[in-house]
């Protein structure tokens, strides 16, 4: 699906949106009001530039449109790998955009972030995954390695991987897997504005709770060990 | 700060108990869910693969300089220092109480290549919620100071979680970055990166190179009294500010001038000529003394 009927059938009653480098950025009009839209699309792989311009846009809003909340359309093939990225330390570059996420949170913009295509790794980590909520299409792809690289490099049979796959949301790439270990609030069958209202709506309220991942990934029996180890840190005697 | 040899303590050779041991007031570390009450990773037996009771991390409180401290410390020599489930639960467990006690500091010791691939999605997500973790504890008013010098440096995600402490004291063998060079070499082709390449791994993601560079803020020796009396002064000269819009401009506004005047640079050399070094082909052979010197002297 391209952008563009991506962004018609979110925002039916409009949306002013520029796409440079690969980096979306706009406004578009929702039932909850004017909305900051911002990402990237065709598989980008997240790089200084498109991380800066994210963060850029970001501090804008925070600054120009108080409590203007965020929608994120991910579309990362995760980050750029190239060896003059790494000279100028492209972790601080994704570390910054996901700190001018965290301060937009803090300074009360709601956030939530929509997976249209592919979720990988890095580019995920620094602004989809910082978003109160995730959703994703349910075509999505959000992984951090395919199954055939990753049999490759722990040199576990891809057959042996397949199998436990069927069971076992821990490793294999996908977003039903996503969801059940909490990394992401629900699946969309299409965009839809009515389902981007809904979860408008209700993403104030995750804001306040903070960061529910856990506790939502225990309830959906994907991830059954975390919540109990943090509620262990924390209670333990010193 | 020069050590004799006869009593300096590798920190690249060191386990993460010794790190943790020597690094805090002798005695007073007390660890929160030690081996004994702990299990290993049921998603590694399940492949097969030896776990370990402690998932490769430490974590409790203790003393540095008589002040109250939380620490974490990531055990390289365990699966490379990877993020699983229970690994990844334990630091955001201890990140969250310290953003509710108030500790003087968290000195979070990282010794990981990222996400542990046999749990990839629970060490992603995990790696996700210490990242906010990390900066609620900041929030609070608790400097998290991450500590890098360990075989396994900080990369993938770790490495974005070390650049949201509040701080990185890291040593000339420590390293970090993003992607390791291994997979930039893969995808890329060693024309981009040769891993092999031991220098030129070091000038691209080196400690030294990161600390020329201002990523890092202080560089110590490779010795755990190093990186104690690092991190005690760090943190007496530090008091953590509060998040604001003021600081983050700041910062955009030197990443942006930074990557104007080094996009097109390949190797740690042409950046430190362009930074002012004015030998940029010796400071591979610099000792840490005559490092700091240099970048001291830099205009600024």
């Amino acid at each position: 699906m391209s952008l563009n009927d991506i962004l018609d059938s979110l925002f039916p009653a409009g949306h002013t949106v520029n796409v440079e480098n690969k980096v979306i950025s706009g406004v578009a009009t929702t039932a909850q009001g004017t909305v900051a839209v911002l990402g990237t699309t065709d598989a980008a792989a997240i790089d200084h530039a498109m991380a800066l311009a994210l963060a850029g846009f970001i501090l804008d809003t925070v600054e120009q449109h108080p409590g203007r909340p965020l929608v994120f359309l991910v579309d990362t093939s995760g980050q750029a790998l190239s060896r003059s990225q790494e000279l100028l330390c492209l972790n601080g570059s994704l570390a910054h955009l996901a700190q001018c996420v965290d301060l937009a949170r803090r300074q009360g913009h709601a956030s939530l972030s929509l997976v249209t295509a592919n979720a990988v790794s890095g580019g995920f980590l620094s602004f989809g995954l910082m978003a109160d909520r995730a959703y994703a299409l349910a075509d999505a792809q959000v992984r951090v390695m395919d199954l055939r690289a990753m049999a490759r490099v722990t040199k576990i049979a891809h057959e042996r991987l397949v199998e436990l796959a069927a069971t076992s949301p821990t490793f294999a790439p996908g977003a039903e897997n996503y969801l059940r270990m909490g990394g992401i609030e629900a699946i969309w069958p299409a965009p839809s504005a009515a389902l981007l209202a809904a979860a408008l709506a209700t993403v104030s309220q995750a804001r306040a709770a903070g960061d529910q991942r856990m506790q939502c990934g225990l309830a959906r029996s994907g991830r059954r060990l975390a919540a109990a180890v943090v509620n262990s840190v924390c209670h333990s005697a010193v | 700060m020069s050590l004799a040899l006869a009593v300096r303590k590798s920190w690249f050779e060191a386990t993460a108990r010794a790190r943790v041991a020597g690094l805090l007031d002798a005695g007073s570390f007390h660890e929160i869910l030690p081996p004994a009450v702990s299990q290993p990773s049921p998603h590694l037996a399940q492949l097969e693969l030896p776990g370990a009771f402690d998932d490769g991390v430490i974590a409790g409180s203790g003393r540095l300089a008589g002040k109250p401290i939380f620490a974490i410390a990531q055990e390289g020599q365990f699966m490379g220092g990877a993020v699983g489930e229970i690994h990844g639960a334990k630091i955001v467990g201890l990140l969250r109480r310290a953003a509710q006690e108030k500790p003087a500091a968290v000195l979070f010791l990282i010794d990981s290549g990222g996400v542990r691939l046999h749990e990839a999605n629970a060490g992603l997500i995990a790696i996700s919620e210490i990242m906010r973790a990390v900066l609620d504890a900041r929030a609070a008013g608790v400097p998290v100071i991450a500590l890098v010098g360990g075989s396994c440096g900080a990369f993938g995600g770790m490495g974005i979680v070390a650049k949201l402490c509040s701080a990185i004291l890291i040593s000339e063998e420590g390293r970090l970055a993003l992607s390791g060079p291994e997979v930039i070499e893969t995808v890329a082709g060693v024309e981009e990166f040769d891993s092999k390449d031991r220098a030129l791994v070091w000038r691209v993601t080196g400690g030294k190179h990161r600390y020329l560079m201002g990523d890092c803020a202080m560089l110590v020796e490779d010795d755990i009294a190093a990186f104690r009396s690092g991190a005690t002064e760090f943190l007496s000269g530090w008091g953590e500010p509060a998040p604001s819009i003021a600081h983050l401009r700041a910062s955009q506004q030197a990443l942006e001038k930074r990557l104007a005047a080094y996009a097109t640079y390949r190797d740690g050399l042409q950046v430190w000529a362009a930074l002012g070094v004015a030998e940029p082909e010796n400071v591979p052979m610099l000792d840490r003394d005559s490092l700091v010197a240099v970048k001291e002297g830099l205009p600024t």
